[in-house]
């Protein structure tokens, strides 16, 4: 049996590992979904026929992340989303129109084909916008003021942007021919603007928050903790390179864009977990504060130690049977 | 101006209604694609791998829409309802994560094999793929039947200044009304399964449709309905002797008895009037429903002005006779047109086309009878969110109505269109099946093989899919 301090850095632990997770994989979900072209049929086909097998799998990563937000630190749930309650409406929207036109477009009438189309960009927009706003609106601590509301607008472009980026690099590695030259194109241009847009986020962030700027800049860590930009530019410029090296087909293994992305997600949101630690609602409550009661907790401990590492598992396991460029998507 | 509780209640009665629809589907479904694949890896017939193609289209995007509603729930206990987690979240939170880590992931992970890995994986693993989806459906049913039954017969917790704290997992868990709860639905589950694929085999007979695959799939889920509409029968009375004994205002207001008596009277029919608190324009049977609930003719039950806190009854009432009657349609339907299909099986002949229309106009029977069941087992728990322990009006969140109202306008948009997109999609994949060329006769003929030979399988996969 744990008790109550521990268990709140465990949960808090898991919480920030799924959410990682679901960055990572809907986000390249959500990424190809946003550069869906709207006038090329058989190309939309392919890239959604990429990530068919994974978007439901990559979403159950956001509903673990939440409910484990909601069974462990209930009453830091209902603060935020009740901040964030509209918001909220317009990304579960957004994932309902993706969820059922990715299995409508291939089922209704065939002219309604380009709707569900349009449906499935538009809802992919929908919630990757508004998990920026909403992370805006988090690292702002809910205030509802012009600079904030800006700030989170910025943040809903920054993190679209992001779920671009490695969405082309997902593109990079499944794809072929002309389609992959299309994604190396996006993936170019989402790089650059997402280089900008966190180093944008960065910089508020140092300056709107003195505590964020103390622990960054002027504690005993500081030199240990600048490894985390250095390295995010580093991986920043690694991205590029292979990129371009796909391009001249100079690259052998085309997942190393992919990788590099995957690398400057989890270094980012290391960044941003360093900065609000221990907080679970940014200076209002501390994870301490806000965890639910040690028998509740442990009881579900024993089984998510057992059963996280299963689902890890058998993710990999259906990554690996569907290895590979991508073939057509059909239900058989 | 309608106020936030108000508005919360319709959202999330709206929102768990559109929902339920779908899991009703997908558990037992998975159960019939597990079935259909098995007899195909069993006897290589292709007429097997038919069904199981055709019906796994409509798992997938039964399962889609079910999993996206099922997200926007998980939302509101937090938002609208952020009492329900403040005062018992100490047990509905771990009953809800065991749901997301041991079914959520199970299922997502595998239906993508299932769905996309056949031509990838071996015959053997593809089914087990199948077999899984199938465990996790029901796994999560377990979960949330589990918090459910558990709001209405709650046990094994201890209250520490109002807060409920677990104290016997296994007593929450496997609470006394848990086992009815779950058998009932997965019967209704499998119920509403039999008589949609019953329904749209009968719709592509109908159109013409004169190929093994319907006429088979047909056979299958009227047996199956055959066998599970009785059962589901004998089922309810036994989770209403339950309810008599655990929640008796809910009967009470089922059976409309507003003051406690003896030989109590079956209604057939009643206004309720909760003004005079008597029925009006009542029909009923002497003596049936204390003959029912306590097996004496002139057994007690206790009436609505016995208890202080009593559902509104009308809701109730009615909803349990809409089920009911439901049900007992659907027990004549299901043996009536078995023994149909097994006289014409003798006489090589079709079956009447007001039979086949008149399976067709039930395919979604199932959907009626469970909605109206829920909305007994729900509504009859007011006013309370867990039965003595949480108040509906004190787990209410403090949002301003028009945001909660703007957000339910939003929901039943998006709602009303999913569901004409849904079943005008089921009705469209139907007439597309009826087009597609019948299996030739040496590719099913022949000795029953113990696995089906890849080339035959492959022959399969080349056909022009129905999409």
């Amino acid at each position: 049996m744990f008790d109550q301090a521990t268990l709140a850095i465990i949960f808090a632990g898991l919480m920030a590992f799924s959410t990682l997770v679901y960055a990572i994989l809907d986000g390249y979900d959500l990424g190809v979904g946003m550069l869906l072209p709207l006038n090329n049929e058989k190309d939309s086909d392919t890239m959604i026929a990429s990530i068919g097998p994974f978007w439901d799998a990559n979403e159950t990563w956001l509903v673990l992340a939440v409910g484990l937000l909601l069974i462990a630190f209930p009453t830091a749930h209902s603060m935020i989303f009740k901040a964030l309650y509209l918001p909220t409406v317009f990304m579960l929207i957004g994932l309902i129109l993706r969820g059922v036109a990715f299995d409508f477009r291939a089922k209704a009438a065939f002219n309604h084909k380009p709707t569900w189309n349009k449906a499935f960009k538009i809802g992919s927009f929908l919630a990757s916008g508004s998990q920026g706003y909403m992370l805006g609106m988090y690292v702002m601590g809910f205030e509802l003021s012009v600079s904030s509301i800006a700030f989170a607008l910025l943040s809903a472009i920054g993190v679209s942007t992001a779920y671009s980026f490695i969405g082309a690099c997902w593109l990079i590695m499944k794809t072929e021919n002309q389609l992959q030259q299309r994604a190396i194109r996006y993936a170019k241009r989402a790089l650059i603007i997402s280089f900008i847009g966190i180093s944008l986020v960065s910089a508020t962030n140092l300056i709107i928050d003195q505590s964020i700027y103390l622990r960054w800049l002027s504690s005993s860590v500081s030199l240990l903790l600048a490894m985390i930009p250095l390295c995010v530019v580093a991986l920043f410029v690694y991205a590029w390179r292979s990129i371009v090296e796909v391009e001249n087909q100079a690259l052998s293994n085309e997942a190393t864009p992919f990788l590099a992305c995957i690398g400057i997600f989890i270094l980012t949101f290391l960044g941003l977990a360093i900065s609000f630690y221990p907080f679970i609602v940014p200076n209002q409550i501390t994870i301490w504060q806000a965890v639910s009661a040690a028998e509740s907790l442990n009881f579900l401990l024993y089984g998510a130690l057992f059963v996280i590492p299963t689902i890890v598992g058998y993710t990999i396991f259906s990554y690996w049977v569907f290895w590979g460029k991508v073939e057509d998507l059909r239900y058989y | 101006m309608l106020d936030t509780e108000l508005l919360s209640r319709i959202q999330f009665a709206l929102n768990i209604s559109f929902h339920i629809l779908f899991p009703t589907i997908t558990i037992a479904m998975c159960w019939f694609l597990v079935f259909f694949k098995v007899q195909f890896d069993r006897t290589g017939n292709a007429i097997w791998m038919r069904a199981y193609r055709f019906w796994v289209k409509i798992f997938a995007l039964t399962f889609a829409i079910g999993v996206v509603s099922g997200i926007t729930m998980s939302f509101q206990f937090g938002t609208n309802w952020p009492g329900f987690m403040e005062k018992v979240g100490n047990i509905a939170g771990p009953l809800l994560g065991y749901e997301v880590l041991s079914a959520f992931f199970l299922e997502a992970t595998f239906l993508g094999i299932m769905l996309f890995g056949i031509k990838r994986v071996p015959a053997k693993i593809h089914t087990l793929a199948t077999l899984i989806v199938a465990i996790g459906t029901s796994l999560s049913a377990f979960w949330i039947l589990s918090l459910n039954s558990w709001m209405q017969t709650p046990t094994g917790f201890e209250l520490r200044d109002g807060i409920a704290y677990p104290v016997d997992w296994l007593a929450i868990i496997f609470n006394p009304s848990f086992g009815y709860r779950f058998s009932h639905m997965l019967i209704a589950s499998g119920l509403t399964v039999s008589f949609l694929i019953a329904g749209i085999s009968a719709f592509r007979l109908l159109q013409g449709d004169d190929k093994r695959a319907p006429k088979l799939t047909l056979k299958v889920a009227l047996t199956s309905a055959m066998i599970l509409a009785p059962l589901q029968a004998f089922v309810g009375d036994l989770h209403g002797l339950n309810t008599l004994k655990h929640q008796p205002e809910k009967i009470a207001a089922m059976e409309g008895i507003w003051h406690s008596e003896k030989g109590a009277p079956l209604l057939l029919f009643a206004w309720p009037n909760e003004q005079t608190q008597r029925n009006d324009f009542a029909i009923g049977i002497p003596n049936l429903a204390s003959l029912l609930l306590t097996h004496e003719l002139d057994g007690e039950i206790k009436g609505l002005s016995d208890f202080e806190h009593t559902p509104p009854v009308k809701p109730v009432f009615f909803a349990f006779r809409i089920m009911v009657a439901t049900g007992l349609l659907m027990i004549m339907v299901a043996w009536y047109a078995r023994y149909r299909l097994y006289r014409q099986k003798k006489q090589q002949q079709p079956l009447p086309s007001w039979l086949l229309k008149l399976l067709v106009v039930m395919s979604f029977s199932g959907w009626l009878a469970t909605l109206a069941g829920w909305y007994v087992t729900e509504i009859g728990r007011q006013p309370y969110l867990v039965r003595g322990v949480l108040m509906v009006k004190d787990a209410v969140t403090d949002l301003a109505p028009e945001n909660v109202g703007f957000s339910l306008m939003l929901y039943i948009m998006v709602y009303c269109l999913l569901l004409i997109a849904y079943l005008s999609t089921l009705f469209v994949m139907a007439m597309r099946a009826v087009e597609i060329e019948e299996i030739q006769e040496s590719e099913h003929k022949g000795p029953a093989k113990r696995n089906a030979n890849p080339a035959q399988i492959n022959n399969f996969l080349q056909e022009p899919t129905n999409v």
